[in-house]
């Protein structure tokens, strides 16, 4: 069985049909793609998966359960977490404590409960810190775990960004243009951050980006997207000589 | 030579009672401040202004008396208790116990009053959301002239209220010449035990709260919710769970200061009790960045001392105007408050 199943997922914002019956299963162990041009769609299908948005019309099913109308939070818990295209951390918060707030979810203690300093709390909470520390050092990021988030450089932001969705202890982790506006160095110690998520850590990748060169050399598996339809699917050498995908990209050829 | 009695612009300024004006502006601050922390919580987590935080306030004040009674604790009882030196002389314990009911009855008011008029107004317009809080608290101003009583009889008979009793701390002692007449009048400080008592309560809630929101997982997810709320909730985060949880929290210091006022000041009980300690604590919470739980703080604390230093220089009938005059001046100057960022939208 498909770990996520997009069947005719669609919606309509008015008159617009931002993402017009999308259809992709993406199995487990996946490190999948999807790309398309500006507009196309691409974080609009983020948003309808991780409950952001609830689509018009179609399914969305993980692990045989329906999720479209679920709230954010529950869809997180059932195991879907995201980066954002525009960075979104807790500014004010250390990286440290910004990866523990993801990791809550899997928590035991309750709210009103982390008042009070019983043994469990005392425990949990170390155990919380240690999770955290550790994948702070998946991301490399150890040596400004007390750092605020806000002071940190874009590319660490990014991966501050994963590793609290990490925390999440997701099974699929969506990735919104992780190398955006990365340097060729960090491009290159992104995608083994990637490979470490996937492989070490088993998780299943569907991630955004618009760095072909990036996405050919990391994704087994690609949809396009143009303006909401789907284009194209297949792997990374079907898509690179698809006519249609040529076109969105590059226009008709005269 | 007086070296008291100053004339400034033809005030007379009598520094011997500063000291005095400035404890007691402190007490009273710490009380606003305790109130406007409600306000800047739930405002960092929702931006929105809890205009019923008052009325939770003023309700504290009637559940801790109502406690009181329950317990057997009517004024005539501890008059007779005092009297015959019995042992239940509002004893320590029975205050602990008014305030542990009275903040967490505030707690549950407070919970309600999000569950049943916020929440349904989370996804519409601000303007919406803040006209409901304009509603919810004349609502409850006029439902309390429904059912609770004006001016009860207090919890503790202020003839025998141990609370009222002053201890004085000399500063500097009356300096007289070699005829005898006073030159300087004695220097001192006179507080009642009550509001030592007031002050200790705040301080320890305070470093809680600090304790609460720094270091415990509610606090983390409470500032992270005020950061960011939607990607809160999309990192796991049950939002609806810390919105609750950030009510619950001012309610219960709201009543925590409405219990003390009402018990240890003895401030006569009405429905519209909450009323000026809301609004000023509102301004409090204005004045330190609304928002920024440290400016809560700071922003009560100067608006206690603005109230009693202008009753010091003379203008006591001003007392009450002076919060909306301080209210205008930071909207003119500092629109996010001394401690608040002024965010600029990045382009």
């Amino acid at each position: 069985m498909a770990l996520l199943t997009l069947k005719d997922a669609t919606i309509k914002f008015g008159g617009l049909t931002a993402v017009n019956k999308v259809s992709f299963d993406i199995e487990k162990g996946d490190l999948f793609g999807l790309i398309g041009p500006n507009g196309a769609g691409k974080t609009t299908c983020f948003n309808l998966i991780t409950g952001v948005y609830e689509p018009t019309s179609g399914d969305i099913d993980f692990l045989g359960t329906r999720i479209c109308g679920m709230a954010p939070n529950k869809i997180a818990e059932i195991g879907i977490c995201r980066t954002f295209q525009n960075i979104r951390l807790f500014g004010t918060l250390s990286a440290l404590e910004n990866v523990m707030v993801g990791a809550y979810l899997r928590h035991k203690t309750s709210l009103l409960g982390g008042f009070m300093l019983t043994p469990a709390v005392i425990k949990e909470t170390a155990e919380l810190r240690k999770k955290a520390m550790e994948l702070l050092s998946v991301v490399n990021l150890t040596d400004i775990a007390h750092s605020r988030a806000c002071d940190l450089s874009y590319g660490k932001q990014r991966r501050l960004e994963i590793a609290r969705a990490m925390a999440t202890d997701p099974k699929l982790i969506l990735l919104d243009e992780p190398a955006a506006g990365m340097n060729p160095q960090e491009k290159d110690e992104l995608r083994d951050v990637v490979f470490k998520i996937r492989d070490d850590y088993e998780k299943t990748v569907l991630l955004i980006e618009h760095d072909m060169k990036f996405v050919m050399g990391l994704c087994e598996k690609i949809v396009v997207l143009d303006h909401g339809e789907e284009i194209a699917y297949g792997d990374p050498s079907e898509i690179r000589n698809n006519p249609k995908v040529i076109e969105a990209y590059l226009g008709e050829p005269v | 030579m007086d070296l008291v009695l100053h004339s400034v612009g033809g005030l007379s300024l009598d520094f011997s009672t500063l000291p005095q004006q400035l404890v007691n502006g402190l007490v009273v601050g710490a009380i606003y401040a305790l109130i406007a922390l409600g306000y800047t919580m739930v405002y960092g987590v929702l931006r929105l202004i809890n205009f019923a935080h008052g009325e939770v306030f003023m309700l504290g004040a009637y559940t801790a008396l109502l406690s009181s009674w329950v317990m057997g604790f009517t004024p005539d009882a501890i008059s007779k208790a005092f009297k015959a030196d019995h042992p239940l002389t509002s004893s320590p314990l029975n205050l602990v116990i008014m305030l542990l009911v009275a903040m967490a009855v505030c707690a549950i008011i407070g919970a309600i009053i999000e569950f049943f008029a916020y929440r349904p107004m989370r996804n519409q317009s601000r303007i919406a959301a803040l006209i409901t809080a304009i509603g919810v608290s004349l609502f409850l101003q006029y439902a309390g002239q429904l059912f609770l009583p004006a001016n009860p009889p207090p919890s503790i008979s202020q003839e025998v209220n141990p609370y009222q009793k002053v201890v004085s701390f000399v500063l500097s002692p009356a300096q007289m010449n070699a005829a005898g007449d006073v030159i300087k009048p004695q220097m001192d400080i006179t507080v009642t035990v009550g509001k030592i008592v007031m002050l200790v309560t705040v301080v320890i809630l305070m470093l809680a709260l600090t304790y609460l929101v720094r270091y415990t997982k509610a606090g983390r997810a409470m500032r992270a919710a005020s950061h960011d709320f939607d990607s809160a909730s999309l990192m796991g985060i049950n939002v609806n769970r810390v919105v609750t949880f950030t009510f619950m929290l001012g309610s219960a210091l709201a009543g925590a200061g409405a219990m003390m006022l009402a018990t240890f000041e003895g401030t006569a009980m009405h429905p519209f009790f909450g009323l000026q300690p809301g609004v000023k604590a509102f301004v409090a919470a204005v004045l330190g960045g609304i928002g920024n739980i440290p400016g809560a703080v700071l922003g009560g604390l100067l608006m206690g001392l603005a109230e009693t230093l202008v009753t010091w220089i003379g203008f006591s009938q001003y007392k009450d105007a002076v919060a909306f005059v301080i209210l205008i001046l930071i909207l003119l100057v500092r629109p996010g408050g001394l401690l608040g960022s002024n965010k600029v939208e990045k382009v």
